[in-house]
């Protein structure tokens, strides 16, 4: 058993020194009818060459998104991440450390956490962040709890751009905490319709731009009429490479901004783990969840890194706590903070500036297909089209032949009543010969 | 001496005679252990380590939408960058450095095996919103984990999708809620906690719009079920109880306390994140638990990575299977399906908990590690997890007060500061002097039942050898305190990259972020 250290000898000598007979000895307070006797009904231990052949086995039975022209986004993107970033990740002293509780052997984390925060600050425009949550559409969710602690008001206005994944997060979470949710009907260009929902009741309104049919919107004056009315304003992105490009959050008016900041960083993975972005006015600051680090300085004066603010924490102050959450997600901020210092404001301009480019360039293809109509206006990197067709289905046929064209909104939203609508994505990694496939592709299905 | 509402000391006191100074360096320097700015300070505003082409344009439906302002991004050569967070990373403590005796948390050893397979491009390449038909792989990979853990737990469902152990807590009691607003018991609306809970337990009962109630601890650490049963009526939802707990000791009552949260209609939470100490052994089913969450990043050795990435998959009984959260996967017998949304055969889910389908990347990492250990190296880890915290209790408690000394501890042993008394060294204090032998510390001050806890979990992956320095160390210590050698604990750590912080000022003027208008350190007042 080679993860474990203990010889046959150890393991007597040590029981001895307890003073017990047997292993068993030690799990008396077990009751007997609850105690097994032999092995769970499942395999014997494996060497690493049959774990390797087994999941290596998985893992040839998925078409890896690098494989063939790709074009799905709606929530996670395909961005190119320099090799150092894996390197320093997987270094033992972070990878196999934990939550920075004792400080003084653990300023690695914690001076990262800090460049984390100060970039987070930059990029949404906003004053303070946190050190990460578990992903955007959990920091949503937590943002519209937090909205709610701050005026007590109980409704949450959802715009029809939010991701319908986001969309389910929140109104799941709210449900239970007694905060009513009105989610508005789906749009590519939803975001101005919050501010005729805005009432003396609303709480927040949550907007995402660019939103998951790829429109960007400026949002200030929605910030305007939702501060007029008393209420906050949310603003989501789900793709974090955008804020090299457009106006952040902060600018346009927003309270609380949340962000998937996946794209930054991090791989696909199916889905998680991803790390969320997650920052807010000065003035909130103590009713943030998560973690929080800051400066401070140490006995002899050097500066140095703590997480605090901790009395808004479950350890600290339970069932009183801005949130539940402990563990976040550490190594994904830590990825994302090494991409974003190798990117640097130019880097990030120009990586930003690029995916718009392939975006246009995806467009532009786009357009010259019969019968497809572009439906996203002002776009980033993704837009989405009307298709004379299922776009399931036409998805579904491109992936016999190779390329995978994006995401049918039904699958975000079977009954919405778009299910001639897909979203497509272009990122710094779609090629022009990726693009003239689809293209291609597309013309030939729909001529079908 | 300043203290937060536990007693915890936060703010450095000044030794009577401060710790001899080391000779100083020419430049300040002190050789490895070399202070490192910010990036802040370091990167250059018009450099970058990433080469890329200059876009062509931007479309012009983009008018009045883009940035014009600077950011405030600093950017740093590769070379650079390497050396940044190298320097950084030597300023952690890790497990593969030395023991993390972290109560509680599990600090196990991370196999780069499960790196390796979770960086695999057929698991880390794939977009979650891919057809389903060409993801087989990874739904097949999910359905097998799945079917692990409900063998494991002996529980018939398992809901995959929380992101880590306080998301599985919420999701248990959503399900909770679920079940029984479709019985008619929607004015359930209580909660009962042990005093000695993880913080996160009441918090998430909170979240999920419950009251918490608090139930009493005997003398002996465990639930006290007369205390329990006089709380339990019909306002009561569920009971969360941590099993072994956090004191860790196994629940003798744990069956009696399910029967009676069933009789009096509530449903049994368990707190699964010592699940380390039983795995393989004893099947949480067995013991009437209607959900309990599993950390993957503990019992399944998926890295703690800093602070997370997490999982935290739960685990649900037959009564509240049919309202876990979407997504999951079924095996069609022709392939895996995704159910995605609330529709036909998801009707009662409760609804959804995050985008997506969880965290893949931990999926992998532990199946990876379950493979590996099969059954039997499974139950061995429980059995080699017990013996070492039994071993550590039993070559200390002569030292130290051990919390409950009669019988056996599970996969932790509980220590309080009584044996302290007089020597004028707070556990806080004993805590940074095991810095300076090289030592993790322990978890202190929790759980809040026991005074000025210290919790030590050594986890299966320690030698015989790491045990017997680090109860050596422990011992030295204990023997310095006892001796009055109370400096070497004020000034402690001396060994660091730095000394004791002081988490007052850091609280009192939160500076949260770099800025190039106050770049001047703090100054305490």
């Amino acid at each position: 058993m080679r993860y474990l250290p203990l010889t046959r000898d150890d393991r007597a000598e040590m029981l001895s020194a307890i003073g017990v007979k047997s292993i068993d000895d030690l799990f008396v307070d077990v009751p007997a009818a609850a105690r097994r006797t032999g092995f769970v009904d499942l395999p014997l231990h494996a060497g690493e060459l049959e774990v390797e052949r087994e999941l290596s086995a998985l893992a040839a039975r998925n078409r890896t998104a690098g494989s063939g022209p790709f074009f799905c986004g709606a929530g996670a993107y395909r961005h190119h991440v320099p090799a150092s970033v894996d390197h320093i990740i997987q270094r033992s002293e972070f990878l196999t450390s934990y939550t920075p509780y004792q400080p003084e052997i653990a300023q690695g984390t914690l001076q990262v956490l800090f460049e984390f925060q100060t970039q987070v600050s930059a990029l949404t425009g906003l004053e303070v962040a946190n050190a990460s949550l578990y992903d955007g559409s959990t920091g949503a969710a937590e943002a519209v709890m937090m909205a709610n602690r701050i005026n007590r008001r109980g409704k949450a206005v959802l715009s029809g751009g939010l991701h319908p994944h986001y969309v389910r997060s929140i109104e799941t979470l709210a449900h239970a905490a007694g905060v009513v949710t009105e989610t508005l009907a789906a749009a590519v260009d939803a975001e101005a319709a919050v501010i005729d929902a805005i009432d003396a009741d609303t709480a927040c309104v949550v907007v995402q731009t660019p939103n998951v049919f790829g429109t960007v919107t400026d949002v200030t004056k929605i910030a305007e009429a939702a501060h007029a009315a008393g209420a906050l304003l949310i603003v989501v992105t789900t793709e974090a490479v955008s804020y090299g490009l457009l106006k952040s959050p902060g600018e346009m008016g927003a309270d609380i901004a949340v962000a998937e900041g996946q794209s930054i960083g991090n791989g696909l993975n199916f889905g998680g783990p991803y790390v969320g972005l997650f920052a807010c006015r000065e003035k909130y600051m103590r009713q943030i969840p998560g973690r929080l680090c800051g400066e401070t300085v140490d006995a002899d004066g050097r500066r140095g890194f703590v997480l605090t603010l901790s009395t808004r924490e479950q350890h600290i102050r339970r069932d009183k706590a801005t949130s539940n959450i402990c563990t976040n997600s550490g190594l994904c901020a830590l990825a994302f903070t090494i991409h974003m210092s190798l990117l640097g404001e130019q880097g990030l301009r120009r990586l930003a500036a690029l995916n718009h480019d392939r975006a246009r360039k995806l467009k532009a293809a786009l357009t010259a297909v019969p019968g497809v109509e572009v439906l996203t206006d002002r776009y980033f990197n993704e837009i989405a089209v009307r298709l004379p067709r299922d776009a399931a289905e036409v998805v579904e046929t491109l992936a016999g032949n190779g390329v995978i064209a994006g995401v049918p909104y039904s699958r975000l939203a079977p009954h919405a009543g778009m299910d001639d609508v897909l979203l497509l994505a272009a990122t710094e990694l779609t090629s022009d010969g990726d693009i003239a496939i689809l293209q291609k592709a597309l013309t030939k299905v729909i001529a079908q | 001496m300043s203290m937060n509402s536990v007693g915890r000391p936060t703010r450095p006191e000044t030794a009577a005679n401060d710790a001899p100074a080391a000779t100083a360096t020419l430049t300040g320097a002190r050789g490895l252990l070399q202070d490192e700015p910010l990036i802040f300070e370091l990167g250059g505003w018009d450099k970058s380590g990433v080469d890329l082409p200059e876009a062509t344009g931007v479309d012009d439906a983009l008018d009045g939408l883009l940035r014009h302002e600077p950011i405030g991004l600093p950017g740093l050569s590769e070379p650079e960058t390497m050396r940044h967070y190298v320097r950084l990373s030597q300023k952690n403590h890790a497990i593969d450095l030395a023991l993390y005796p972290l109560g509680s948390c599990t600090m196990k050893h991370n196999p780069r095996l499960n790196e390796k397979m979770a960086r695999l491009p057929g698991f880390a390449d794939i977009h979650p919103l891919q057809p389903v038909s060409t993801v087989q792989g990874a739904l097949g990979l999910m359905d097998q984990l799945a079917h692990w853990l409900k063998t494991l737990t002996g529980m018939p469902a398992v809901a995959l999708s929380p992101k880590a152990g306080a998301h599985g807590e919420l999701c248990g009691l959503l399900a909770i809620r679920a079940a029984h607003e479709a019985k008619g018991q929607g004015h359930r609306k209580t909660v009962l906690a042990p005093t000695s809970a993880h913080g996160t337990n009441p918090a998430t009962a909170a979240f999920a719009g419950y009251t918490v109630k608090e139930i009493a601890q005997t003398e002996d650490g465990r639930v006290d079920l007369a205390d329990m049963a006089s709380k339990l009526g019909p306002d009561v939802a569920a009971i969360m109880v941590t099993n072994p707990n956090t004191c860790g000791l196994f629940e003798r009552e744990v069956i009696e306390i399910a029967r009676l949260a069933h009789e009096a209609g509530a449903y049994f939470y368990c707190d699964g994140a010592n699940f380390n100490a039983i795995v393989g052994r004893v099947r949480p089913g067995d013991l009437g638990v209607d959900a309990m969450h599993i950390n993957l990043h503990k019992t399944f050795s998926t890295p703690h990575g800093g602070g997370g990435p997490g999982a935290g998959p739960v685990v649900l009984s037959e009564a509240l299977a049919a309202y876990a959260p979407t997504p999951w996967v079924v095996n069609t017998g022709d392939g895996f399906k995704l159910v995605e949304h609330e529709t036909e055969e998801a009707s009662a889910a409760f609804g959804r908990l995050c985008a997506f389908n969880g965290q893949m990347g931990m999926y992998v990492r532990a199946l990876s590690y379950m493979l590996s250990h099969g059954a039997d190296g499974l139950r061995q880890v429980a059995e080699d997890a017990v013996l070492n915290a039994n071993y550590i209790k039993a070559r200390l408690s002569d030292v130290m007060s051990a919390a409950f000394p009669d019988g056996p501890c599970m996969h932790e042993a509980l220590f309080d500061d009584a044996w302290l008394e007089g020597t004028g060294v707070t556990t806080l204090d004993f805590a940074k002097a095991m810095i300076d032998e090289g030592f993790h510390p322990m978890t202190m001050y929790f759980p809040l039942v026991v005074h000025g806890a210290m919790l030590i979990e050594p986890t299966e992956t320690e030698s015989k050898y790491e045990l017997d320095r680090f109860i050596a160390a422990l011992r030295a210590l204990a023997g310095a305190a006892k001796a009055g050698d109370v400096d070497r604990f004020k000034n402690a750590p001396t060994q660091a990259p730095l000394r004791r912080l002081d988490e007052t000022l850091a609280a009192r003027k939160p500076r949260l972020k770099w800025s190039p208008v106050s770049s001047a350190p703090l100054a305490a007042e």
